[in-house]
């Protein structure tokens, strides 16, 4: 579904990615492990269109994107959950849905309404509040929310579970498997690499802008060099 | 939608009755010049206000290059009406459009920038303009262009007034507008919504420059003089002040804004050496007990008829939603 093949991105003069490439098949979650400023969320601003590979390829459904504009990557079904939130704060929580389908044709919102408060009730209930006022947890919902909005294919998850009690990450989680089994292929990036390989098919793991380990999430989690690296124990 | 509707028409009708009520006291002289003279100054100000709430309250874009847009629109219209014999309307909406060249021009290059550097960049453009005009002999250089026809008449200012406050009032509450307001709120989000921010950007650019344009252009005849001085920065900071007073984001915040800094402007008039004095502790004291501005981010309604809108658009959310 997604083809990344040999793509270098650059910040200024800072080299971030290096030569990656990773694939994601229809109907899989894959994550992305590694450590801080291992290129993890600029490589999913990358696959968005919000930053520009300097080589490389990018495929997704067997059409290239590279250098697309983040718009009509979009409008393809690759949408981008960023990191930290990114609420419209000021906005209430149904204004913040109903910007994630911009670019839906507006016949469907109703219909897409029900399937996200169906995801998350908690939004339901809080539909009228300002974005800005809720609690973290229903802040990441309300972005993940605002991300189904827009039919996802392929949707990008940059670390929902970040700054969230461990109660409120397994119900991240948990939904995060609940949006993947209704057809919903996810990229998953975490610090929780512990969570993040327990739900995932397949794994990446990322050190100073190369894939440095690949392959399946369960073989990943066993795996000594894992363990110590990343799992703590 | 009706209710929503039927709002617009009642503010459409409570302008038109001030309107009405205005003129028969101007023609009857129980308003004299000097209330007129305010009354139109207070015009241009409400349209410069709207039109850089646009920019700034709305998509978020600081902008202190306001006065560079309205000086676009004052010595075009000035320069048609003077030397070319256009009549006055199609000269002043050919300066707003001139400007509105201009909001497009200086867009595309400074609106990758963001907060701080893009103010500086504004502050720079509204600069350049200024001193292009004082070094141009054609537009009479530092003594500008007098003798301007005074050809803004009350009717007219009201009639441009309205037109700004509701154009730019409805593009805010359309699909684009919501647009701009995501790229206050959260400029990555907003593009990872699939929004063209760029563009978005630049549309408020141009519409706001359009309007300043005009404003600087009906300004222009209402003083007969216009001189490159009075479109410096402290311009541009005065239309600022107008939109954060008046609450950013609110289209009757800036209004109530324009309004009031005018008022407070003109009748300060007559203790001169207090003047700037009395105005900097007000806007300290309304900093201090009021930052989020006169009016907040209330939106656009007549006063008590406020809660009616808020209530339709409760209504419409609630047939959209489940």
């Amino acid at each position: 579904m997604l083809r990344v093949q040999g793509i270098n991105v650059y910040y200024g003069a800072i080299h971030a990615l290096k030569d990656l490439s990773i694939e994601v098949r229809q109907g899989e979650i894959v994550t992305l492990i590694g450590a801080n400023g291992a290129g993890k969320s600029t490589l999913l601003q990358t696959l968005s269109g919000l930053l520009k590979p300097k080589t490389g390829s990018i495929e997704f459904l067997d059409k290239s994107i590279t250098n697309q504009s983040v718009q009509s990557i979009v409008k393809q079904g690759l949408i981008h959950c960023p990191e930290g939130r990114r609420v419209f704060a000021n906005m209430s929580v149904e204004e913040n849905l109903e910007l994630g389908a911009y670019l839906q044709n507006p016949s469907s919102l109703a219909a897409d309404f029900e399937r996200v408060y169906n995801t998350f009730p908690r939004l339901l209930e809080r539909k009228k509040q300002q974005a800005g006022t809720l609690s973290g947890g229903e802040q990441q919902m309300l972005a993940m929310g605002r991300a189904l909005m827009g039919h996802p294919k392929l949707l990008l998850l940059d670390e929902p579970s970040m700054g969230l009690a461990p109660l409120l990450v397994r119900d991240i989680f948990t939904i995060v498997k609940e949006v993947n089994d209704a057809g919903t292929t996810v990229l998953l990036v975490e610090q929780n690499a512990h969570q993040a390989l327990k739900i995932a098919h397949r794994a990446y793991v990322l050190e100073t802008g190369r894939v440095v380990l690949e392959g399946d999430a369960k073989e990943l989690a066993d795996s000594e060099e894992i363990k110590m690296a990343y799992l703590g124990h | 939608m009706k209710k929503l509707n039927k709002n617009f028409w009642v503010g459409i009708i409570a302008a038109l009755a001030f309107y009405g009520v205005v003129q028969v006291l101007l023609t009857t002289g129980i308003f004299t010049d000097v209330t007129r003279s305010m009354l139109l100054l207070i015009g241009v100000n409400i349209m410069l206000a709207v039109s850089l709430n646009l920019i700034t309250g709305i998509t978020g874009q600081f902008s202190i290059g306001h006065a560079g847009f309205m000086s676009v629109g004052a010595y075009t219209s000035a320069i048609l009406t003077l030397d070319y014999n256009v009549p006055f309307v199609p000269a002043i909406i050919a300066g707003g459009l001139l400007a509105a060249v201009f909001g497009v021009l200086i867009g595309m290059p400074t609106l990758r920038l963001n907060g701080d550097y893009l103010a500086i960049a504004t502050l720079g453009f509204g600069e350049i303009i200024r001193i292009i005009m004082l070094n141009t002999e054609y537009v009479g250089g530092a003594s500008g262009l007098s003798g301007i026809p005074a050809k803004t008449t009350w009717t007219m200012l009201f009639l441009f007034t309205l037109i700004t406050v509701v154009v730019i009032n409805n593009f805010i509450g359309s699909t684009h507008g919501r647009a701009c307001i995501a790229i206050r709120e959260n400029e990555i989000a907003a593009e990872a919504m699939g929004i063209n921010t760029t563009r978005y950007k630049i549309i408020a650019f141009t519409i706001g420059a359009l309007f300043a344009g005009m404003a600087g252009g009906l300004s222009a005849h209402t003083f007969y003089v216009i001189t490159p001085g009075s479109f410096n920065f402290l311009k541009s900071f005065e239309i600022i002040v107008m939109v954060v007073l008046g609450g950013l984001g609110s289209t009757a915040g800036s209004i109530v804004g324009a309004v009031f800094v005018t008022l407070l402007y003109t009748y300060l008039r007559e203790f001169p050496e207090w003047r700037m004095i009395i105005y900097s502790i007000v806007l300290i004291l309304m900093m201090i007990f009021r930052p989020s501005g006169l009016l907040g981010k209330t939106k656009f309604s007549l006063g008590k008829f406020g809660k009616k809108e808020a209530k339709a658009n409760d209504a419409i959310s609630e047939n959209s939603a489940p």
